[in-house]
């Protein structure tokens, strides 16, 4: 409604291919073991494999029953199972217990895996030490990119996170190049490469290895798409740490009773097919209600023609309008309800504090205050991850948390939520994500240098001189650099938007947008050699454009942004608020979709 | 339920309280209601024949159909399902024609590059419906069965090649690289691929074929692929040759760690306890040394409240067990949550016993704010009125009593109210809030009329309280007592 696209605006390539490729795979793969079979899914499949096939299309090639993968005994009597999982240890486990115990039991049955996107050879291992392989035939279903909507692609993989990032692991990077490897052949070279970070770096290496070894087929597709833009969420970057006032709901949301105004609670898919969604998906959420009122009344207005028609004319009406209407209507009293409950939750307790410390955490004031905010929300036992996140925001706009405030806050999350986080802040702290101020530790090479020259006494001058320099963050510098933090007089309309910050109220710029929106700008990094300094990623900053004289202006302004890692709704709400404001259209593809909720629970040690 | 509502609605039209960012005149909450209305009005006429139009769905919430709801009902039935076989037969077949019409596989794209090398001819016969028009074209993945077909039996393959062909999952032998010189140059080519699972697979062939000692030394110089053996030996659980290398690097805090994580596998809380005890020993930081030691003695704690309080319930002698049952056990319970639970059920213990209050504040040295806090959510749920007043007295030296609140006592009022605390009580500490907007906020929320009308006297503001006067009910005690203050003429409004 209130920004439709720029009429210049490139059409997005159509991306439903990806789910018919992935579909058609999976029945190839499923036909390669003839016959009636139960189908064990992971439960991390489940939701996706949903979205790209069905049961009937699963019946149609015989698979009979089908289980979730748990650690619950496996009731099934069919003589062939077909297991369907990520490459992980512990499903590897329960399959060679599920043979084990049949070959004890002296019963022969026919065993299948198919990994999804890849197996892993330590998955291999394992049903070798278990003494299966050979007894089990393992197979590679590739879906790693689907199609959530028209611009958004997720490779559903939010280990991707903690495999990377937390422990090292570059298992899921040759995934990565896969898939940038399939979009090429499918959709043409992309002439201009940008990207940040080692991960990103490595994963675009990789890519360009893979194209390379079966270069004659790509190179000579006429590009669609003009540019990528690969970014990790590396350990210094700012993570979306800040709580979104929700702009609008986004992807798979559960609505409960008190949404669809009946007893069953419905989940629900958003995308650009649910036509009042898509309306409203990129707005600030204080617009939706106006939104919402507006169709109401057409709704009702059109609605109320029916009275005083003739017979012929309620035929037609009948026919041709009333099953649109309905199906509108159907929808827009899901989303009223929808808006209600969050309002609820909006004004209940203490969302606005919350918010209020969560501005005054990224503007840099009021640290003390915030900080006892935190430490009042972990004694009253407040949802354990949002204490994490707040924490963590704190950490990573002060750069580390003075020692004092370390321990006492994490003394009392130990008390409040279980002594075994000790675990969880180990890991925040390998991650970068939660540290503490080491005294003097801040100080650069060139700084100690500098207060070397010096004499002792004024050295200590000096010293605390520079020091107090190195605390103001990394975060303050780059924000500042980058104008995260717009200066606004006067009140934020965010009605009519002005810029990216609208996605957070007008408070602030979500980094990786605004460092893809100066890139592009420029078409490299030039000029961006401080803020590239600062997030540490001197080396790891990399353009790669090619003089492609095929590339049609209009691909030229379709750009693929690769999230390695993760990213949020706010960040693709930002970035599509850019492509309106350039006439650019952005396509995502992301490892999964995420929010910092997820990511701290990634992070925690102790599941729940 | 319909009383919250209520005060919700109260709340919005009375507050001048505005939430974050909703700064439109016209209150927009009312605006999403008379939408809703709107739509709401418009469900008779629809309601009719609405059921196919609507997503059908189960109770646990996934539509009728998806892949999860069918593994919901696998795991119900489990059995005999012949009504449900009967109707996912039906299921297929009405959706044989739906899948006959999908819009055929666009054939302008060549896929053959993804997989080539890959297809042998005749491999799609089971498909060609499915694939029809794209006899050339192969949108199969590679077959697990023929593996043996690609198996490598030459033993020429360079150390690139071999990496490459293990980046492809292609089964290759490493046999042949057996000097120390060879192996490490396989590990350098994965690292320098950048694929982990190929890093992983030359990782367990060195972790095979040679001592720890030397893997542990080659492995301390090339941190990439020490993170990936670190990262795969928790993920195969062997703890036994992660601690040796944790060891072997001089870890020890990790190493520390990793000992402890071992106790969320363990379930018997005797053995977890045993199994802590080891722990504390271990090479923490001093600060962390402390959280295990504190880790051990709550377990120890709450193996003995436990025992000692189940007793109690079964013999059912016990009137505060008796009235409000344990809902679970208080076994590995965080620290805040036990000490809920003595406040709850021992309340009025002498200091002495493991279960009292006092004894784990003091064991614990838990803040004086998280204790308060804690107590007053505990006695509050016990509409204990007299200890929470008691919480907050203290004497000065002159005897004389004064309320101090070391949370701030707008807490104390959300909390009381939260445990639903009757309005005499709530217009008690609501009167003790310092502030006086929040105050007025506060007391307006939880209709402590007696307040508000207070606080608009003490404040002289006439207008305030002839708006407060409409929202009283009519006739009842407050309006008299608004009525008395307007008509006294002792006060000099200031407007």
């Amino acid at each position: 409604m209130a920004f439709p696209h720029r009429p210049d605006a490139p059409e997005l390539p159509d991306f439903s291919m990806l789910k018919r490729l992935a579909r058609d795979q999976l029945i190839y793969l499923l036909e390669q073991l003839p016959g009636k079979k139960d189908l064990f899914i992971e439960p991390d499949l489940m939701s996706p494999l949903d979205r790209i096939a069905s049961v009937s299309i699963l019946k149609q090639h015989e698979v009979d029953k089908l289980y979730k993968v748990e650690n619950k005994p496996v009731l099934s009597t069919n003589e062939q199972l077909c297991f369907l999982v990520r490459p992980r240890i512990k499903n590897m486990r329960y399959i060679a217990n599920l043979v084990n115990a049949d070959k004890s039991a002296g019963r022969t049955r026919k065993y299948k895996v198919i990994f999804s996107p890849q197996k892993f050879y330590a998955c291999e291992m394992v049903l070798e030490e278990e003494g299966i392989y050979g007894d089990v035939s393992c197979d590679e279903w590739a879906f790693s990119l689907l199609p959530l909507d028209v611009d958004l692609l997720s490779m559903e993989l939010p280990e991707f996170f903690r495999d990377y990032f937390l422990e090292g692991d570059q298992r899921w990077i040759n995934t990565v190049a896969q898939a940038l490897h399939l979009l090429s052949t499918l959709y043409g070279p992309f002439p201009n490469s940008y990207g940040i970070g080692r991960c990103a770096k490595m994963s675009y290496e990789l890519w360009r290895t893979l194209e390379e070894e079966e270069e004659s087929e790509t190179k000579s597709r006429r590009p669609e798409i003009g540019h990528i833009f690969l970014l990790d969420r590396g350990k210094k970057r700012l993570r979306e740490l800040p709580n979104r006032p929700p702009s609008a709901l986004q992807g798979s949301v559960d609505f409960g009773p008190e949404v669809t105004s009946s007893e069953k609670s419905l989940k629900v898919l958003l995308n650009a097919d649910d036509k009042v969604f898509s309306e409203i998906r990129n707005e600030h959420f204080s617009n939706v209600f106006g939104f919402l009122s507006q169709k109401a009344r057409n709704l009702q207005a059109q609605y109320d023609r029916r009275r005083g028609m003739d017979i012929k004319q309620m035929k037609n009406f009948v026919s041709q309008e009333l099953k649109g209407l309905k199906q509108e209507h159907r929808l827009l009293s899901l989303h009223i309800g929808a808006c209600e409950s969050i309002m609820k939750k909006k004004t209940k307790q203490d969302f606005q504090e919350l918010i209020k410390t969560e501005h005054a955490l990224l503007e840099g004031f009021n640290i003390r205050e915030s900080t006892s905010y935190i430490e009042e929300h972990i004694d009253r036992q407040v949802s354990p991850i949002e204490s994490l996140r707040l924490m963590c925001l704190l950490s990573i706009t002060e750069n580390g948390l003075i020692p004092k405030d370390y321990r006492s806050l994490k003394t009392q999350y130990l008390q409040s939520y279980g002594p075994e986080h000790l675990l969880t802040f180990s890991n925040l702290r390998g991650a970068g994500l939660l540290t503490e101020q080491a005294p003097g530790d801040t100080l650069t090479a060139v700084e100690s240098k500098v207060s070397k020259l010096v004499t002792d006494k004024a050295a200590g001058k000096i010293t605390d001189a520079f020091s107090s320099l190195a605390k103001r963050s990394n975060f303050r510098a780059i924000s500042k650099k980058l104008n995260l933090i717009p200066r606004v007089d006067g009140e934020y309309d965010l009605k009519v938007p002005r810029d990216m910050a609208y996605v957070f109220s007008g408070a602030y710029v979500p980094l990786s947008c605004r460092i893809i929106e100066q890139v592009l700008e420029r078409r490299s990094w030039q000029g961006l050699e401080e803020v590239v300094r600062l997030l540490n990623c001197s080396e790891c900053a990399f353009t790669d454009t090619t003089k492609e004289d095929r590339a049609s202006s209009e691909s030229l302004r379709l750009i693929l942004v690769v999230f390695l890692g993760g990213c949020t709704f706010s960040e693709i709400s930002a970035l599509r608020f850019l492509g309106r404001e350039k006439g650019y259209r952005f396509i995502f593809l992301t490892t999964a979709v995420t929010n910092s909720a997820r990511l701290m629970e990634a992070m925690s040690e102790v599941k729940t | 339920m319909n009383r919250t509502k209520g005060d919700e609605e109260e709340y919005w039209n009375s507050s001048k309280f505005k939430a974050f960012t909703f700064d439109d005149e016209d209150d927009e909450l009312s605006q999403l209601k008379e939408s809703k209305r709107a739509v709401n009005s418009l469900r008779d006429f629809v309601a009719d024949d609405d059921d196919d139009e609507l997503e059908r769905v189960s109770w646990s919430g996934e539509p009728v159909g998806s892949i999860s709801w069918s593994i919901k009902e696998t795991a119900g039935h489990s059995g005999s399902t012949q009504e449900g076989r009967e109707q996912l037969k039906n299921q297929s077949r009405n959706s044989f024609s739906s899948y006959a019409q999908l819009p055929k596989p666009s054939s302008t794209y060549s896929l053959s590059s993804f997989f080539r090398g890959r297809t042998r001819p005749g491999s799609f016969q089971s498909l060609s419906d499915a694939l029809s028009d794209t006899p050339s074209k192969s949108y199969a993945p590679e077959l697990g069965r023929p593996k043996g077909e690609y198996r490598d039996y030459s033993n020429d393959w360079s150390v690139s090649d071999t990496v490459r062909r293990l980046r492809k999952g292609k089964v290759c032998s490493l046999e042949r690289f057996r000097s120390l010189q060879d192996k490490l140059q396989l590990l350098e080519e994965a690292e320098n691929m950048h694929d982990g699972n190929v890093i992983t697979a030359v990782l367990i062939f060195l972790k095979r074929t040679l001592s720890k000692e030397i893997l542990f030394r080659e492995l301390e110089v090339r941190q990439v692929a020490l993170r990936h053996l670190i990262h795969f030996l928790k993920e195969i659980g062997d703890q036994k040759l992660l601690i040796d290398l944790f060891r072997f690097l001089d870890r020890t805090e990790e190493l520390a760690l990793s000992h402890y994580r071992e106790h969320l596998n363990i379930q018997d809380p005797e053995k977890r306890k045993e199994f802590l005890k080891t722990c504390i020993s271990l090479p923490f930081s001093a600060e962390d040394s402390a959280h295990i030691q504190d880790h051990y003695t709550l377990l120890e704690r709450q193996i003995i409240i436990e025992a000692n309080d189940r007793h109690l319930e079964s013999a059912g002698q016990t009137e505060i067990f008796r009235k409000h049952p344990r809902k679970a056990s208080i076994l590995n319970m965080p620290l805040v949550t036990t000490l809920f639970y003595s406040c709850f059920y021992h309340y009025t213990e002498a200091e002495g016993t493991f279960s009292s209050p006092i004894n784990l504040k003091k064991t614990f040295k838990i803040p004086d704010k998280q204790y308060v806090l804690t107590a007053l959510a505990a006695r509050a749920k016990l509409r204990a009125w007299h200890d929470v007043d008691a919480l907050f007295t203290t004497k000065n030296w002159l005897g004389y009593t004064k309320k101090r609140a070391p949370i701030g006592f707008h807490r104390v009022v959300e909390i009381l109210h939260k445990n639903s605390a009757p309005v005499q009580i709530l217009q008690e500490y609501v009167n003790l809030v310092e502030d006086v907007d929040t105050k007025l906020n506060l007391a307006t929320k939880f209709k402590c009329h007696d307040v508000v009308i207070d606080t608009y006297r003490d404040l002289k503001d006439r207008q305030q309280l002839l708006a407060y006067r409409s929202k009283v009910d009519k006739g009842s005690a407050e309006e008299e007592k608004i009525d008395a203050i307007l008509s006294s003429s002792q006060i000099r409004w200031k407007n």
